[in-house]
C-alpha cells in the first residue's frame, strides 16, 4: 500500500464500481431451455455438480433448504380445473441462474464480488465475496447458494477429493456461489479458439447441464453468432433481449412457446424457456 | 397539587441537591445492580458461545436457507438502529424546540443513541459469512485498487452508522463536559483522575460557556439531519431491493417514525427504572413522564398511519406479488406475529392517552417494554415473510430461527445493558447544569409573574414562594 500510487494513479481510482448491464458484450452466452422434452430426469443437476464441484450437503440440511444445487429441477403439480381439464401430473422447470442482464443482484453486493462480464455473465468472484448475502436476498429466482458450512471434508472424504473438478475451486464457507454457465468451460474454448486465431464455433462451448441432457432440451450458445442454434431458436420464437415485452400479448403466432421467466421484473433474463405443450389446450 | 398548574419541577430545589443527588446516584452500587450485572455478563456469554459456534462452523447453524438468508440478525440491525433515534429526538429536536422539560431526562436517553448504536453495529458483522474480511466494506486505499460497491445500500450503512456512531458520541461528551467538572471537583482517586481528564479543564467561565453554547447548537443542528438519514438509508436496504414487502416506497418515513416510536418507548422504561432505583422522583417527575408519553403517542399514530399507507398502496396497486404477500402475512404461518405486532404497536398505545395510566409507574413500564416487544416484530415482520415468500414459488418457505440466533438476539440485550448499567455508575444520568438551568429559568419566570402581579395594583397581591428566592 502506497500513498503515492493512489496519487500518482488517481485516475484509475476515480473509476469505482463497474458499470452493470450495458458493455460492448464479446460474448452473450444464452441458453434455451424447451420444457416441452424436459423429462425431469435431474441429469443436468447431476452433471452440474459433478462439473462445478458442487458439495453433497446431506439429507438433513437439503431439508433445511441449505442445498447447494446451482442446476434444480422444480416440479409444479397440475391441479384439476374440471372433467375437460384433468390433471396432467407434474411438470418440470430446470431453474439455474438467469445470467441476467440487468442483474438484480449485482448492485446491491457492498464489495462488488459480483459483476457483469464482457461474456454477459453474472462473475462472482468468490475471494471478494464476503457473505452479506443481500445478492441473493434480491434475486427474484432464487438461484444463489451460501456455503452456510466448510464442505470440504464432509462432502469429498478422502479419496473422493480426487474427483474434483481441478479448472474450478471448492468454496469454502461463508461464500455465494451460483451457476456460471461453466465458465471454466467457456474460457477454455476462448483461450483455444484465440490459440488457432479463429472466433469460437457454436456448439464448441458446452456447459455440463447442456451436454448430459439426454432429451437435448438445453441449447446453450452465444447469440452474438447470428448463427448459432440457440440465435436461431430466440429469433423463431421472437424473443428479444433487453426491455420488457408482454410476451403473451404481443406475439404475432400465439403458437410461439418462448418465454423468460419474470419478463415483468425486466431483469432481462439469458434463458428462454419454450412452454410445455398441453394436449388439452 | 392542583392538576392545571402542575409543574414539571420543583423550582425550589436547591442547586447543592442537585449535585448531591446526581452524585450520589453514581456511588455506592447496591447488590442488586451486582445481580444486574451478572446477569447481564451471562447473557452476553450466551451470545459469545452462539457466536462462537457460527464462526467456527457456518452460518447454517442459525438456521438461515436460501430463501431466508437474512433473518433475526437484520431485524436486530434495524430495532437497536431505531432504539438509537430516542436521544438525538430528545436532546437535538427538543434542544432547539425549546421544550425544556428534556432537561432531566436527555442524558440517559443520549447514552441509549449510543449504546443502541453500539448493539447495532454489531449484527452486520455478525450476520457476514466471512466477519475476518468485514473491513472490505469500507473505503480504504488499496493497491489493488479494490473499493467498495458504492451502489449498494449495504456500504452506504457503513459510512451512516459510523458517522451517526461518532458524531452521537461526541455530542453526548460534549453535553457532558460541564457535569464531568462538577464530577472531578467532588471526585477522588481513580475517578477524580478520570474526570480531570474529561472535563477538559472545564473551569465553568464565561468565555467556555459562549463557546459550549455554541458547540452543543451546532451538533445539535448536525445531528438531526443524521438521525434522519440513517435509517432513511437502514430503509433503503430493504426499499432499494426489488422484492415484495420490500420494495416500498413509503419505508424511509416509515423506518424514521418507527426508530422514534421505539426510541421513546425505551426512554419510558429506563425513565421508570432509573426514577425508581436511584430516586430521581425530584427530576423525572410524573409531568415529564406524562409528556413523554404524550409523544409516545403520537408517534405511535404517526407509525399506525404509515402502516395503513403501506397496506393501502400495495392494496390497491393490484401487484400480485406484494398483494399476497400482505394477505400471506394476514392470514400464514407469521399471522401471530402480525398481529401481534398490529395490536401492540396500534392499539396498545392508546393506553398512554389516559391521564391515570400515564402517571402510574408500573403500567408504564409494562406498555412500554411491549410497545417494543411489538416494535420487534415490526423489523421481524419486514425481513422475514418477504423472503419466505418470494417472486419464485418453488422457493417458498417459512423458518424459525435457531437457539444460535435467538441466542445472539438475546446476548444483544445484555451486551447494551451492562453498557449502560456501567455508564450510570461512571457518568451522571442527569444533567446537572441543565436541571439547574431549568429550575433558575422556572424560577425567574414565575419571579417575573409575581413581579407584573405586584406591580398591577388592579389585583391583590398574592404571597408566592417563587418569587423571593429568583435573583
Amino acid at each position: 500500500m502506497s500513498l503515492d500510487n493512489i496519487l500518482n494513479n488517481w485516475s484509475d481510482y476515480r473509476k469505482g464500481a463497474e458499470e452493470g448491464g450495458h458493455h460492448d458484450y464479446e460474448h452473450r452466452w444464452t441458453m434455451a431451455i424447451n420444457l416441452d422434452v424436459c423429462i425431469g430426469c435431474n441429469a443436468c443437476s447431476v452433471a452440474c455438480y459433478a462439473e462445478n464441484n458442487l458439495a453433497v450437503v446431506g439429507k438433513e440440511r437439503f431439508e433445511k433448504g441449505q442445498a447447494m444445487h446451482w442446476m434444480r429441477i422444480e416440479r409444479y403439480w397440475d391441479q384439476a380445473a374440471d372433467m375437460e381439464h384433468p390433471e396432467q401430473g407434474a411438470s418440470f422447470l430446470p431453474m439455474l441462474c438467469q445470467q441476467c442482464g440487468a442483474a438484480t443482484c449485482e448492485p446491491v453486493c457492498p464489495v462488488a464480488a459480483t459483476y457483469h462480464t464482457p461474456d454477459g455473465l453474472n462473475a462472482q468472484v468468490y475471494n471478494r465475496c464476503i457473505g452479506s448475502r443481500y445478492c441473493s436476498n434480491n434475486c427474484p429466482f432464487r438461484v444463489r447458494y451460501f456455503n452456510f458450512y466448510s464442505y470440504y471434508e464432509s462432502a469429498w472424504p478422502s479419496p473422493m477429493e480426487q474427483q474434483l473438478n481441478p479448472d474450478i475451486s471448492v468454496r469454502d464457507k461463508g461464500v455465494m456461489e451460483k451457476c456460471t454457465f461453466c465458465v471454466q468451460r467457456i474460457r477454455t474454448v476462448k483461450d483455444r479458439a484465440k490459440m488457432e486465431d479463429r472466433s469460437v464455433v457454436d456448439g464448441e462451448a458446452m456447459t455440463a447441464c447442456a451436454q448430459a441432457c439426454p432429451t437435448s432440451a438445453i441449447v446453450f450458445g452465444d447469440t452474438m453468432d447470428e448463427s448459432s442454434a440457440v440465435s436461431q431458436l430466440w429469433k423463431k420464437h421472437q424473443v428479444k433481449r433487453g426491455t420488457y415485452q408482454s410476451t403473451r400479448g404481443e406475439k404475432a403466432n400465439p403458437n410461439l412457446r418462448g418465454y423468460r421467466i419474470f419478463e415483468e421484473l425486466n431483469v432481462d433474463p439469458s434463458i428462454m424457456y419454450l412452454e410445455r405443450v398441453r394436449e388439452d389446450v | 397539587m392542583t392538576m392545571a398548574t402542575e409543574k414539571d419541577i420543583n423550582e425550589q430545589i436547591a442547586w447543592a441537591k442537585i449535585n448531591t443527588d446526581v452524585l450520589r446516584s453514581m456511588e455506592n452500587p447496591r447488590p442488586a445492580y451486582w445481580v444486574t450485572v451478572a446477569v447481564c455478563v451471562a447473557m452476553i456469554s450466551v451470545a459469545v458461545f452462539a457466536e462462537y459456534i457460527q464462526y467456527t462452523e457456518g452460518m447454517g447453524y442459525a438456521n438461515l436457507n436460501n430463501p431466508h438468508m437474512w433473518d433475526l440478525y437484520i431485524a436486530s440491525f434495524v430495532f437497536w438502529i431505531g432504539m438509537s433515534h430516542s436521544g438525538t429526538l430528545l436532546s437535538a429536536i427538543l434542544h432547539l424546540m425549546h421544550s425544556d422539560w428534556r432537561k432531566p431526562i436527555y442524558r440517559f436517553a443520549e447514552a441509549m443513541t449510543t449504546f443502541s448504536l453500539l448493539t447495532a453495529g454489531l449484527f452486520p458483522i455478525i450476520h457476514l459469512g466471512r466477519v475476518w474480511n468485514m473491513y472490505w466494506v469500507l473505503p480504504y486505499v488499496s493497491d489493488r485498487g479494490h473499493w467498495p460497491n458504492f451502489r449498494s445500500p449495504l456500504a452506504w450503512d457503513a459510512f451512516a452508522i459510523s458517522t451517526y456512531l461518532s458524531a452521537s458520541m461526541l455530542f453526548l461528551f460534549i453535553g457532558m463536559i460541564p457535569d464531568l467538572a462538577i464530577c472531578r471537583d467532588h471526585g477522588k482517586g481513580w475517578r477524580k483522575k478520570l474526570y480531570t481528564v474529561l472535563a477538559l479543564g472545564w473551569e465553568g467561565n464565561d468565555r467556555q460557556w459562549r463557546h459550549f453554547r455554541k458547540t452543543y447548537l451546532l451538533m445539535a443542528c448536525f445531528l438531526i439531519p443524521l438521525a434522519v438519514s440513517v435509517h432513511s438509508i437502514v430503509s433503503a436496504d430493504f426499499a432499494m431491493a426489488i422484492m415484495p414487502g420490500w420494495h416500498v416506497t413509503s419505508f424511509p418515513p416509515y423506518f424514521v417514525a418507527g426508530a422514534l416510536y421505539s426510541g421513546c418507548a425505551a426512554i419510558i422504561t429506563l425513565f421508570v427504572l432509573l426514577r425508581y432505583f436511584f430516586r430521581f422522583e425530584d427530576y423525572m417527575t410524573l409531568p415529564i413522564m406524562e409528556k413523554t408519553a404524550k409523544l409516545t403517542f403520537a408517534i405511535a399514530m404517526v407509525w399506525t398511519y404509515l402502516n395503513l399507507v403501506e397496506f393501502a398502496s400495495i392494496w390497491y396497486g393490484h401487484n400480485v406479488y406484494d398483494k399476497e404477500l400482505l394477505i400471506a402475512k394476514a392470514t400464514g404461518a407469521y399471522a401471530p406475529i402480525f398481529w401481534s405486532m398490529i395490536f401492540l404497536g396500534s392499539v396498545l398505545p392508546f393506553t398512554l392517552a389516559f391521564r391515570s395510566l400515564r402517571r402510574h409507574m408500573p403500567t408504564m413500564f409494562v406498555v412500554s417494554i411491549l410497545l417494543n416487544v411489538g416494535m420487534f416484530f415490526e423489523r421481524w415482520m419486514i425481513v422475514a415473510p418477504t423472503l419466505s415468500l418470494s417472486q419464485e414459488p418453488h422457493q417458498w418457505d417459512v423458518m424459525w430461527g435457531s437457539v444460535v440466533e435467538w441466542g445472539i438476539v438475546f446476548g444483544s440485550f445484555g451486551w447494551f445493558g451492562l453498557l449502560f448499567l456501567i455508564f450510570v455508575k461512571v457518568f451522571p444520568s442527569v444533567s446537572m447544569y441543565e436541571v439547574k438551568e431549568m429550575v433558575f429559568h422556572r424560577q425567574r419566570s414565575a419571579g417575573e409573574e409575581d413581579l407584573i402581579r405586584m406591580t398591577d395594583h388592579t389585583q391583590p397581591a398574592t404571597e408566592t414562594a417563587g418569587g423571593e428566592e429568583s435573583k
